[in-house]
């Protein structure tokens, strides 16, 4: 069964970061997140793994798709789910984070899926709560289950992620995708190189095991996978590259660029596209483009954590 | 400012003591003996033998050294009174054989008008009980451009000038601070960090950050500063302290500026000695520090800077800051951490690693500030105020923040272990600190 197989190498209470995972728990969860994508193409999808269960979205920065992501995988496994959107609310009031931490931990949820702007946030909520807690993105640290459901795109696409060239382009600075791919494609035993100007290279990225262009034409040489990043509005104009335009010219995903890359390679976002600064408009479209899956992938892997976290919760 | 202590009139005599003035080099065991509030007398002659009519304590061949002179100590008085007050501060201080606490003006409001600087040292005078002196800011409100009355401050009691946590920026008013401040002889005190390049960094530039995925800086934005200012003072012939250095590339322009004699000195604060960006460990922010806290090599760096007297000061950097500015996640919390109590044990765990002698390291939080500030204190000799210490070198002890004075419990030490600990501590001739497992050992 896989559930057991899960429940043997996925012995975590958190899903906080990637960077501490081996490959047999990313591979658990991996082939779990397979199997939930198979029930999520039926017509009946409703599970009961986590019936009676309660699920809190704690989402401190706006998000639409990782949100419903998560809303979506954990009704689709039975729980009852609650959105919490506090980026306008208890925080404008001056409550700390801890304290919004101490005041749900009361309502005795079953696991908390956060987002936080600050680095290291869902981390130190964490340590205050009860419950299980998924990191659904804390500033340019981690995003664990993009980088799983990545990871997961890449290895139903190629049959593998070992030994592939994966190119990550764009804001490396201020992203905690780029940080939390390189973590699960390098401990997955693939290639990882990051395309970007300077200015939106954090120092000393190399440590991360990963080799490092400036320039994109060279960079994606043989690419068997590109993974496009979003550039930011505010960053675009003057602060870290000179305009859209310029961006666009050197670092945007153009056909000239993707001719580069090996003539099957798969082109990913994150998403939401700014389509014609990081990625032609025609690219994202293209064949070879597995954005969509991603987004279905998004929800199966989200399955897979909420299953396997909840193997360990208490009274299972 | 000196305290009027009455309990301080009566003579002690300390017999059997190892007795360690960094001012001349002594380390000898010999005897003590304070009399109205002053040493009176100092010698081998009162090793065994004290005069009639005095108090005698058996230091058990243990250190008399001078009380420590801690030159940057942020309190929360006035305007932030449930952080620190003067009180908590200098009972703190007090605990860690800290007799002399240089307080700064990064206050509310901040201490940039006579008058201020007169209810400090009023406060001081009534509720502390080591002695507390001020550094004046020396721009309006801190803010990097209107200088502040510097001859009418120093008058008034400011042993020093400061911009507090923040550099200042403009050139011309750096310049014309550092020109103003030399007619009267005033020592200007600067933090340096480019403040364009550190807005929004929260620790320093490099792998650990970079994992992190925090902002840093690099450590260039210190150094960068330093050399503007080292230029300042060689056109205007200012008297200039850098606050406190955290890397190695700083302690190069430091021995430029010497090779040249110009009067430049500069300090570091105990957790730049002592710890590095690593201790940040998962987010910890009682290690977020301004400066950061840098790389292992940087912090090997500084040590040898304070062995091979490049660095002239070591200070505490106390800086209390509470829940509300704490409890955050990492960028978003408050820079500092408290440090008088713990300031000679964490010192002295260089001493044991073999770091440093105890001859430079102890001058560096003695002799060499006071004679910095003009202050008397600082030394052994017949006739200095009689602010002493008596440490045991040997005695282990473990962070307690339970136990903690600080008003404040933001401590990167909390649960250290320790070597060393201060037995009794005495300001102007009074016992202002007894350590409680004393008589025990």
């Amino acid at each position: 069964m896989t559930g057991s197989l899960a429940h043997a190498t996925f012995a975590r209470r958190h899903l906080l970061t990637c960077d501490e995972l081996t490959a047999q728990e990313i591979n658990a969860l991996l082939d779990l997140a397979d199997k939930a994508a198979e029930n999520n193409r039926q017509i009946n999808k409703k599970r009961d793994v986590l019936r009676g269960r309660t699920l809190i979205n704690l989402f401190f920065e706006a998000s639409t798709r990782t949100q419903s992501s998560f809303e979506l995988a954990g009704k689709r496994l039975g729980a009852d789910v609650m959105n919490m959107n506090v980026s306008g609310s208890s925080m404008q009031k001056g409550e700390t984070l801890i304290d919004t931490a101490m005041t749900l931990n009361a309502m005795r949820p079953d696991i908390l899926v956060v987002r936080h702007h600050a680095a290291g946030a869902v981390e130190l909520l964490a340590q205050k709560v009860d419950c299980s807690v998924i990191n659904a993105g804390d500033g340019a640290h981690q995003h664990p289950t993009q980088a799983l459901l990545d990871a997961l795109t890449i290895r139903r696409a190629k049959g593998r992620v070992a030994g592939l060239t994966v190119c990550v382009c764009g804001d490396i600075m201020h992203s905690r995708v780029a940080r939390s791919n390189i973590n699960v494609l390098n401990t997955l035993g693939a290639r990882v190189r990051v395309i970007a100007p300077s200015t939106l290279l954090p120092t000393s990225i190399d440590r991360m095991g990963v080799e490092v262009f400036t320039d994109m034409t060279a960079g994606l040489e043989g690419a068997d996978i590109i993974m496009m990043l979003r550039l930011q509005r505010e960053r675009m104009q003057g602060s870290y590259v000179p305009s859209t335009r310029e961006y666009f010219h050197f670092f945007g995903l153009d056909y000239e660029k993707l001719a580069r890359a090996k003539p099957d390679a798969l082109i990913m976002h994150p998403g939401p596209m700014n389509r014609g600064v990081e990625i032609a408009s025609t690219i994202a479209d293209h064949s070879r483009s597995v954005i969509r899956e991603q987004v279905e992938m998004g929800v199966a892997v989200r399955m897979a954590v909420l299953e396997a976290l909840a193997r360990q919760l208490p009274n299972h | 400012m000196r305290r009027n202590g009455n309990a301080g009139d009566g003579a002690t005599a300390f017999l059997n003591a190892r007795i360690i003035d960094p001012a001349s080099g002594r380390d000898q065991p010999g005897g003590l003996l304070v009399k109205h509030g002053v040493i009176a007398d100092v010698g081998d002659h009162l090793r065994r033998n004290a005069p009639e009519n005095t108090k005698v304590i058996d230091c058990k061949g243990h250190v008399l050294c001078p009380g420590l002179v801690d030159m940057q100590v942020f309190t929360g008085e006035p305007g932030l009174e449930h952080r620190e007050t003067l009180k908590t501060a200098s009972h703190a201080a007090a605990a860690g054989g800290v007799t002399t606490i240089v307080v700064m003006p990064d206050t509310e409001p901040v201490i940039d008008q006579v008058a201020l600087v007169d209810f400090i040292q009023r406060r001081a005078r009534d509720n502390a009980i080591v002695n507390v002196h001020v550094m004046a800011a020396m721009t309006r409100g801190l803010k990097g451009q209107e200088m502040t009355e510097i001859g009418l401050l120093q008058r008034a009691g400011a042993v020093a000038f400061t911009n507090g946590k923040s550099s200042i920026a403009n050139t011309r008013v750096m310049r014309n601070v550092l020109l103003y401040a030399k007619d009267f002889g005033a020592l200007i005190v600067h933090h340096t960090e480019d403040p364009y390049l550190t807005e929004g960094a929260v620790m320093n530039a490099g792998e650990v950050a970079t994992r992190l995925g925090l902002p840093g800086v690099n450590k260039a934005a210190e150094t960068i500063v330093l050399e503007r200012d080292v230029r300042l003072v060689e056109m205007t012939g200012g008297r200039y302290h850098a606050a406190q250095l955290s890397c190695a590339d700083s302690l190069a322009v430091i021995r430029s500026a010497r090779a040249r004699k110009l009067p430049v000195t500069c300090g570091v604060s105990i957790n730049h000695l002592t710890l590095n960006e690593n201790d940040i460990g998962p987010y910890r922010t009682f290690f977020r520090l301004k400066p950061p806290l840098r790389s292992e090599e940087d912090r090997v760096a500084m040590v040898r800077g304070l062995a091979g007297g490049e660095i002239d000061v070591v200070v505490s950097s106390h800086d209390p800051q509470d829940a509300d500015t704490k409890r955050h996640p990492f960028a978003e919390a408050a820079d500092g951490a408290i440090g008088l109590e713990t300031l000679l044990a964490a010192a002295l765990r260089l001493y044991h690693n073999g770091e440093i002698g105890l001859m430079p390291l102890l001058r560096a939080m003695t002799s060499n500030p006071a004679q910095l500030l003009g202050l008397s204190s600082g030394r052994i000799a017949k006739g200095a105020p009689a602010d002493l210490i008596l440490v045991d070198l040997g005695q282990p002890w473990v962070v307690d923040k339970a136990e903690i004075r600080a008003r404040s419990k933001n401590s990167p030490f909390d649960e250290s272990k320790m070597q060393g600990r201060v037995l009794l501590t005495m300001v102007a001739g009074k016992a202002v600190y007894q350590y409680a497992g004393a008589e025990r050992g």
